[in-house]
C-alpha cells in the first residue's frame, strides 16, 4: 500500500482547459492531518489543481487531466473510478458559502442521507457533532430548523464546513473559504481550521498569504501553471529556495 | 477496480465511533434513481422534438403537393372547382403589414417611455404589469374587444378591424423587446450626449435607440411572425371572403381562416388547398423567428 | 441678437422635449387603458346575459340558442379540463427538457436543440389544429383509444373516464395538442430559471457526492421554485385562452359529459364556431360573457405568474 505519510500524492499532473495548458507537471505529496496552503497570483492554477482532487473539473466539458493523483494509494483519475464516492470522501468548501435552501437540519443531514440510513437519534447526534466541529451548535442548536440564509456570512461558511465534516469525508478541500468574510468570521475559520486538523486532511487555497502563514504546515507556491516551490510553511516564508516565492512572499510582486 | 477499493476504504473508515457505516445498497438505489431521471429527461427532450419534426413532416408531404402557380394566382374555388390562395395571401399580407404599421410605433414610444423616463411614479410599473398579461392574453378575446368597438360601430366586418386587433397583439411584443433592448444600451452614451446639449427626445431618438435598433427590429420581427399566425382575432374581424378585394374596408380573405375552414369542411380539394396554406404559414413563420434569433444573435456577437 | 435666438431655440427644444415626453408618457397610458377598455366593452357586451342569467350562468348546463337559455357549465369545464390534461403532460415533459438542456445536453447540441424548443413554440396554433386532425386523431383512434377503452373503461370510477366512442377527437385529444403547444413555453422559462442558480452552489452538492438528479432535486429545484411555479402558470394562461388547436379536435359538443373521450367544448371554441353565425340578442350576451370570463381566469392565472417571476427576480437582486 502507499506512504503511511503520504494521503495525496500527485503524480506528473497535467490540466487543459480545451488548449490551454493549465497545470504543468505537478509533482506534489499532501501529509495526512496536515494543512497544506497553496498560494499565487490569480490565474496560477492553484483553485484548479484543488479541484482536480475531487474532479469537480468533470461537471464541464473539454476540460481534461493527464497523470495520476493517488488517493491512498489509489489513483482517483483513473476512468472506472466512481466519482460520487470520491466526492464523498473528499469534502469541498467553496469562496462563498453555499447553503443549500433547506433548513439548518437538512443542510447538515444531506450529505448523510446519500450514503448512510441512521435512525432518527442517531442522526440528530450526528448533526450535533458536525456542528460542534465547526464550532455552530451553541449559536444554532435553538433554530435547526431554521433555513440556513437566515444565518450571518461567517455562520453559513461555518454550516458549509459542519456539512462537508458531516458525511465525514477524509480529505477536506477549501478553496479561498474566507474571501467573502469579515476578519472576524475569518479568525473563526481559521481556529477551526487548526481544530479539524486532528481528524482531517486540509488542502487550503488563498489568496492572503498571512493565512497561508498562520494555518498551513506546508505551502506550496504556483505561477502560471507551475508549482514554483514546496515545502514547510516555517521555511517557505522564512527561507524560501527560489527568488521568485520570495519576490512573491514579500510582495515585491503579485 | 480502483471503483471497489474506494467503496470498500469508505466501508472501513468510522471516527466518530457511531455504528452505521456506508450502505452500499442506498448507494446502488442512488444511482438507479438518477439513471432513470436522467434517461426520462433525455426522452422528454426526444419527445419534444418528435412532434416538431413529425408536425412538419406531415406539413411537407400534404402541402408540398399542392404548391403550383394557381395557388398564388387564383383565388378561392367553391368546392369541387380549381382555384388558389391568392385572395387569402393578399389579404394576409395586407392586414399583418397594416396591423404591424399601426402597432410599431405605438409600442416603440411606449416602451421609450418605461426605459427612459419610467423611474419614478406608478405608471411605468403599471404598465410593465398590464402588457406583459397583455403578451399572454386570449387572442380571441382581443378579438371580441374589436369587435365590439370597431366592428359593431362601423357595422360591419373588414380589413381595418383585422388589422386593429393584429395591433393590438403587436403592442405589448414591440414594447417588452424595446423596454429591454433600451435598458442594455449603457447609460455612458446618454450622457455623452447630453454633455453635448443634446435636447432628451434627440438623444433618445437619434442615439440610445439607434443603437439599440438590431434588437428592437428583432423584437419587431418576433411580432410579426406571431400575428402571421394568428387566427382567432380575425374570425369576427376581418371574416372571410370568398372573392379578391383589395378594399380593406371590406371584409377580407386571410390564410388563417381559410385554411380553418376549408379544413373543416368535407371536401378533399378543399383540404389539399387548406395544408398548401398551412406550409405556407408555417414556412413563413418559422423563417420570421430564426431571421429574428439571427439577428438577435448577431448584436449579441458584436458587444 | 444672437443671445435672444439662441434663447429661442432654447426655448422650441424644451417644449419639444416636454411634448416627447408627454406623447411617450400617452402611450403607455394607452397601455393600460387597453386592458381597461378589453374589460368594460366585454362587460358592456355581456350586459343582457349577466342581468337575465345572473350567478346561475356559471352552473347552468343547458346551452340552447333555439330556447334562448344559456349557461356556461359545459364551455368552461371544458376549458379547465382540457388546460390540467395539459398541464398533467406538459409539466413533466417540460421540466425533463429543462434538466436536459441546462444539466445534460453536451454543448454542441445546446444551441441547436433550443432553437428547437423554442421554433416548437413559433408553429402557429392552427396548424396544431389541423395536424391534430387530420393526423394525430385518426392514428389515436385505430390504435390507442380501443386499447385504453378496453382495458380501463370496466374499472369502477375511473372506468368513467375511459368511456364512450373511439372517435380521436374529443377532450383528451385537445388536452394533449395543447400540451404539446405549452411544452416550449414551460420549458423555456424553466431552463432560465434553472440557469441562474449559481454555480457555486451546485458544486456544493456535486462535493458531497449527489448525482445529477439529486443536485436538481434538492437544490436547483427549491432554489428555483417560484420561477418554475411562474412558469407554469405562465403555461396555464396560454393553455386557458388558446382557440384554433383546441377548436379542431374538441368536438364542439355542447353536451356535458366527464369522459376523456366524449366530445366537448371550450370557452374559445364556443366563441370561434358561434359568434359570428349568433342568432338573437342572447345568444351574442352570451358569448361575449364567456369571453368576460376567460379574460377574468387568465388575467387572474398571468397576474400570479408574473407577481411570482417579479419575487423571483428581487431575490435574485438581494443574493447578488
Amino acid at each position: 500500500m502507499a506512504d503511511n505519510n503520504v494521503k495525496l500524492q500527485v503524480k506528473n499532473l497535467n490540466f487543459f482547459y480545451g488548449n490551454f495548458h493549465a497545470l504543468k507537471n505537478i509533482n506534489l505529496d499532501i501529509a495526512p492531518r496536515m494543512v497544506t496552503a497553496f498560494i499565487g497570483p490569480s490565474g496560477c492554477g492553484k483553485s484548479t489543481l484543488l479541484r482536480t482532487f475531487n474532479r469537480m473539473y468533470e461537471l464541464y466539458p473539454g476540460l481534461r487531466s493527464e497523470g495520476e493523483i493517488l488517493l491512498d494509494g489509489n489513483n482517483i483519475l483513473g476512468r472506472d473510478v466512481d466519482i460520487n464516492l470520491l466526492r464523498a470522501k473528499v469534502g469541498m468548501v467553496f469562496q462563498k458559502p453555499t447553503p443549500f435552501p433547506m433548513s439548518i437540519y437538512d443542510n447538515i443531514t444531506f450529505g448523510v442521507k446519500l450514503y448512510e440510513k441512521l435512525a432518527k437519534t442517531e442522526m440528530d447526534d450526528r448533526v450535533e457533532w458536525a456542528l460542534r466541529k465547526a464550532a455552530l451548535w451553541d449559536e444554532v442548536k435553538d433554530k435547526l430548523k431554521q433555513s440556513g440564509n437566515s444565518l450571518s456570512g461567517g455562520q453559513q461558511q461555518r454550516l458549509c464546513i459542519a456539512r462537508a465534516v458531516a458525511s465525514r469525508p477524509e480529505v477536506l478541500l477549501l478553496d479561498e473559504p474566507t474571501s467573502a468574510l469579515d476578519p472576524i468570521s475569518t479568525a473563526h475559520i481559521e481556529e477551526l481550521i487548526h481544530e479539524l486538523k486532528e481528524d482531517y486532511t486540509i488542502a487550503i487555497v488563498t489568496h492572503n498569504m498571512q493565512q497561508a502563514a498562520r494555518v498551513s504546515d506546508f505551502t506550496a507556491y504556483m505561477y502560471l501553471g507551475e508549482l514554483v516551490e514546496f515545502g514547510e510553511t516555517d521555511n517557505i516564508f522564512t527561507a524560501p529556495k527560489q527568488k521568485a516565492t520570495e519576490d512573491y512572499i514579500t510582495g515585491k510582486f503579485g | 477496480m480502483a471503483n471497489s477499493t474506494l467503496s470498500e476504504s469508505l466501508n472501513v473508515q468510522d471516527r466518530s465511533g457511531s455504528s452505521s457505516t456506508m450502505n452500499t445498497s442506498i448507494y446502488r438505489r442512488r444511482r438507479l434513481v438518477n439513471a432513470f431521471n436522467m434517461g426520462a429527461s433525455t426522452l422528454t427532450m426526444a419527445f419534444g422534438l418528435f412532434w416538431l419534426f413529425w408536425i412538419l413532416f406531415t406539413l411537407l408531404q400534404h402541402g408540398l403537393s399542392g404548391i403550383n402557380l394557381q395557388v398564388f394566382t387564383q383565388s378561392t374555388p367553391p368546392p369541387g372547382s380549381q382555384g388558389g390562395l391568392a385572395n387569402a395571401i393578399y389579404g394576409s399580407l395586407a392586414m399583418t403589414i397594416s396591423g404591424t404599421l399601426i402597432g410599431t410605433p405605438i409600442g416603440i414610444l411606449a416602451g421609450i417611455y418605461l426605459a427612459e423616463f419610467g423611474q419614478r411614479g406608478w405608471l411605468a410599473p403599471a404598465t410593465r404589469f398590464i402588457n406583459d398579461i397583455l403578451l399572454s392574453a386570449p387572442s380571441i378575446v382581443i378579438g371580441l374587444f374589436v369587435y365590439e368597438v370597431y366592428v359593431v360601430s362601423v357595422g360591419h366586418f373588414s380589413g381595418w378591424a383585422g388589422s386593429l386587433a393584429l395591433a393590438l397583439l403587436v403592442i405589448p411584443v414591440v414594447v417588452r423587446t424595446t423596454e429591454n433592448m433600451l435598458r442594455l444600451v449603457p447609460n455612458t452614451l446618454r450622457e455623452a450626449a447630453a454633455a453635448l446639449g443634446a435636447p432628451q427626445w434627440k438623444i433618445t431618438l437619434y442615439v440610445t435607440l439607434r443603437s439599440a435598433k438590431a434588437g428592437v427590429l428583432t423584437g419587431i420581427l418576433l411580432a410579426i411572425a406571431r400575428i402571421s399566425g394568428e387566427t382567432a382575432p380575425l374570425l369576427f374581424t376581418a371574416l372571410n371572403n370568398q372573392f379578391f378585394n383589395s378594399n380593406m374596408n371590406q371584409p377580407m380573405a386571410n390564410l388563417p381562416i381559410v385554411i380553418f375552414q376549408f379544413a373543416m369542411s368535407p371536401y378533399e380539394d378543399w383540404h389539399t388547398l387548406a395544408w398548401t396554406g398551412a406550409l405556407l404559414i408555417t414556412l413563413s413563420v418559422l423563417t420570421l423567428n430564426i431571421l429574428a434569433r439571427w439577428m438577435g444573435s448577431q448584436k449579441t456577437q458584436s458587444h | 441678437m444672437e443671445k435672444f435666438s439662441n434663447n429661442q431655440q432654447m426655448q422650441r427644444q424644451m417644449l419639444l422635449d416636454n411634448i416627447f415626453r408627454v406623447s411617450t408618457r400617452c402611450f403607455a397610458f394607452l397601455v393600460l387603458a387597453l386592458l381597461v377598455g378589453i374589460l368594460i366593452s366585454l362587460i358592456i357586451g355581456a350586459m343582457p346575459s349577466l342581468s337575465r342569467f345572473g350567478w346561475s350562468f356559471l352552473v347552468d348546463s343547458d346551452w340552447d340558442p333555439v330556447g334562448q337559455k344559456f349557461g356556461a357549465l359545459v364551455p368552461v369545464f371544458g376549458t379547465l379540463a382540457t388546460s390540467v390534461i395539459a398541464l398533467l403532460i406538459g409539466v413533466p415533459v417540460s421540466f425533463g427538457i429543462a434538466v436536459f438542456l441546462t444539466e445534460l445536453c453536451p454543448n454542441v447540441l445546446k444551441r441547436p436543440l433550443g432553437i428547437a424548443v423554442e421554433l416548437l413554440a413559433g408553429i402557429p396554433s392552427i396548424i396544431y389544429g389541423m395536424w391534430g386532425l387530420f393526423v394525430f386523431a385518426p392514428l389515436f383512434a385505430d390504435h390507442v383509444q380501443p386499447v385504453l377503452i378496453d382495458n380501463l373503461g370496466d374499472i369502477p370510477l375511473i372506468g368513467l373516464l375511459f368511456q364512450g366512442a373511439p372517435m380521436g377527437i374529443g377532450v383528451f385529444t385537445a388536452g394533449l395538442i395543447l400540451a404539446v403547444m405549452v411544452i416550449p413555453f414551460i420549458a423555456s422559462v424553466m431552463r432560465d430559471v434553472f440557469e441562474v442558480v449559481p454555480t457555486m452552489l451546485k458544486e456544493s452538492a456535486y462535493g458531497l457526492g449527489s448525482t445529477t438528479w439529486e443536485v436538481v432535486r434538492y437544490v436547483v429545484l427549491p432554489y428555483t421554485k417560484t420561477g418554475v411555479v411562474g412558469g407554469i402558470m405562465l403555461g396555464l394562461g396560454r393553455a386557458l385562452g388558446e382557440t384554433m388547436a383546441v377548436t379542431f379536435v374538441i368536438g364542439n359538443s355542447s353536451r356535458f359529459a366527464v369522459g376523456l373521450f366524449e366530445p366537448g367544448q371550450s370557452i374559445s371554441s364556443a366563441l370561434a364556431n358561434e359568434f359570428a353565425e349568433a342568432t338573437g340578442e342572447f345568444h351574442m350576451a352570451s358569448l361575449i360573457e364567456l369571453g368576460l370570463i376567460l379574460f377574468f381566469i387568465t388575467f387572474v392565472v398571468l397576474a400570479c405568474a408574473k407577481l411570482l417571476l417579479l419575487r423571483l427576480q428581487k431575490q435574485e437582486g438581494k443574493a447578488s
